[in-house]
């Protein structure tokens, strides 16, 4: 259990991974690395598909990265009609790490390009759920 | 050219919103079709394969129940899928076991109802064909996900939202002449025009992706009928040959995705297979069917394809290099955007558009000069599957 917590609405109860959460309560946004092959992961993964071992640990995620792409949503599926708009992105940084999330409402639309440098950080719905989001760096 | 493998009937239901019947009638429609066109009977064909996305069905295993209503029990039949791709992947089995031997005649049927639920709920059950544990969460949806390559595609290749516009524009000219597509009004710059509350098809969905650039939900059925040289040469007059297939997977997490402005990866190695299975290259391809479920996805797949370089896409939809009258004729049947897009259904309607051309049986679609090789690319999700199909004739 725990995993319910995660992003609007969660789809997925049971994880090996729900730590994630834990941590995100934390204020740390981390992935997964291996113990035996050092492979790096985000989204976190409870195995490594480089060398098949289960024993990973959990590492912190980069501060800054860039925004590679993203999108301004005005429409939305069942279960989260109150929230449009809203821009969801992904986050480039580096060394094969990247993070889809969305963007933070206090950034306006004008101010969101393609490559701007970026940060990301958990932030609390008022339901509870719990979640992480990209802001201008 | 390879000749082992045939397509010997093919089939098509119209494809509507709000079919008036149930799953079984709907394939009856486009089954009946393929099975006049290829003069057989059920005791001829050996197995039946049965392509969908099965969240919109009430309907558990369709495989069996659609079996029996098509007559087409005791052979053996399956359950093939891979979203938006389904029917092109069980074209990709069908050929499989006939090539092995195990089968002469199999009919793959792609079918579905998508009216059975709400555009909402249909919405969120495109968003779980994503990645549900880490993206859905965020609120995701089909139309997101292909903006995300469109914004940093335009960013980076100048594609403008008129180029987008153009690629609609290309589609509706061939839905108008279509019957069987689900929307068949021309479409005009001014429905596009910003800021116009008449201009239906300017609102944004996802930017920078609008109504326009997005295809419609639809309920459908194809049918398309395959059997080996022997066959093919006993019931058929004008066998198309499967001469190329190819298939790939990606990542489904945006965050594994290597890069958005290189368009699908799963359409470049598909095509690369299937390319050299059949000994042709781009510039032989005299007709395509391309996956425009989204304007931007009808650009990627001209380079994935080959048809332009990375970043050149936009030239072939300035140039009018893809009407049916240019250099490389693509979605001359309306595409996705103007037929509408029954997921199971829809690349059996790719297939069965390209057998139709080889025959020089298009009607008013038809390409000039007698064309002999054709293409089908079909994607499924967001460049989760991808799936490209050389065909080609006597």
């Amino acid at each position: 259990m725990g995993f319910e917590k995660f992003g609007r609405k969660s789809f997925t109860a049971i994880t090996k991974t729900a730590k994630f959460v834990d941590f995100l309560t934390e204020g740390k946004i981390k992935g997964t690395v291996c113990k035996d092959c050092r492979a790096k992961y985000f989204p976190p993964r409870a195995d490594c598909a480089k060398c098949f071992s289960k024993n990973m640990d959990w590492f912190d995620m980069p501060e800054r990265g860039k925004l590679e792409t993203f999108t301004t949503a005005y429409y939305a599926p069942l279960g989260f009609e109150a929230d449009p708009p809203y821009t969801m992105g992904v986050v480039d940084f580096g060394d094969g790490l990247k993070l889809f999330a969305r963007l933070s409402k206090i950034l306006k639309p004008e101010e969101v390009k393609v490559g701007m440098a970026v940060t990301v950080q958990p932030i609390k719905y008022d339901d509870g759920q719990i979640s992480f989001e990209i802001l201008k760096a | 050219m390879k000749k082992e493998v045939a397509i010997i009937g093919v089939g098509q239901s119209s494809f509507v919103r709000g079919y008036e019947g149930s799953i079984r009638e709907l394939a009856f429609e486009a089954f009946r079709e393929a099975m006049q066109d290829a003069g057989l009977t059920q005791k001829e064909v050996d197995a039946s394969i049965f392509c969908s996305a099965p969240e919109y069905d009430k309907q558990r295993s369709p495989a069996g129940v659609l079996a029996e209503y098509l007559g087409l029990i005791p052979q053996p039949t399956l359950y093939v899928e891979t979203v938006c791709s389904s029917s092109s992947t069980g074209i990709r089995v069908a050929y499989g076991m006939i090539k092995s031997g195990l089968h002469d005649v199999v009919v793959v049927l792609g079918f579905q109802k998508m009216s059975e639920i709400t555009s909402a709920e249909s919405q969120e059950r495109m968003g779980r064909g994503a990645d549900i544990q880490w993206e859905a969460p965020f609120g995701t949806m089909m139309p997101a996900y292909y903006a995300l390559y469109a914004q940093a595609y335009m960013a980076k290749h100048g594609l403008t939202h008129d180029d987008l516009m153009n690629v609609r524009i290309k589609s509706s000219t061939y839905g108008v002449i279509n019957d069987r597509a689900v929307y068949r009004k021309p479409v005009k710059p001014e429905d596009f025009k910003q800021g116009d509350p008449e201009a239906k098809m300017a609102g944004p969905v996802a930017w920078p992706l609008r109504v326009g650039d997005c295809c419609a939900n639809a309920d459908g059925s194809s049918c398309i009928i395959l059997a080996n040289a022997e066959k093919a040469k006993a019931f058929s007059k004008k066998p198309v040959w499967v001469i190329g297939i190819g298939a790939a997977s990606e990542a489904v997490n945006m965050a594994a995705r290597p890069d958005f402005t290189k368009g699908l990866s799963v359409g470049y190695a598909a095509a690369a297979q299937a390319y050299k299975m059949a000994g042709v290259t781009a510039k032989e391809v005299k007709v395509a069917e391309v996956h425009d479920c989204f304007t931007i996805a009808e650009i990627m797949a001209y380079e994935g394809l080959g048809f332009a370089s990375t970043g050149e896409g936009k030239q072939l939809i300035r140039e009018k290099a893809t009407y049916k009258e240019g250099r490389i004729p693509v979605n001359v049947d309306g595409g996705l955007l103007s037929k509408g897009h029954p997921i199971g259904a829809t690349g059996g309607s790719q297939i069965r558009t390209i057998v139709l051309q080889l025959r020089g049986e298009a009607g008013a679609m038809q390409v000039a000069g007698e064309p002999d090789i054709g293409l089908v690319h079909n994607i499924g999700g967001v460049g989760l599957y991808g799936n490209v199909t050389i065909l080609g004739r006597d």
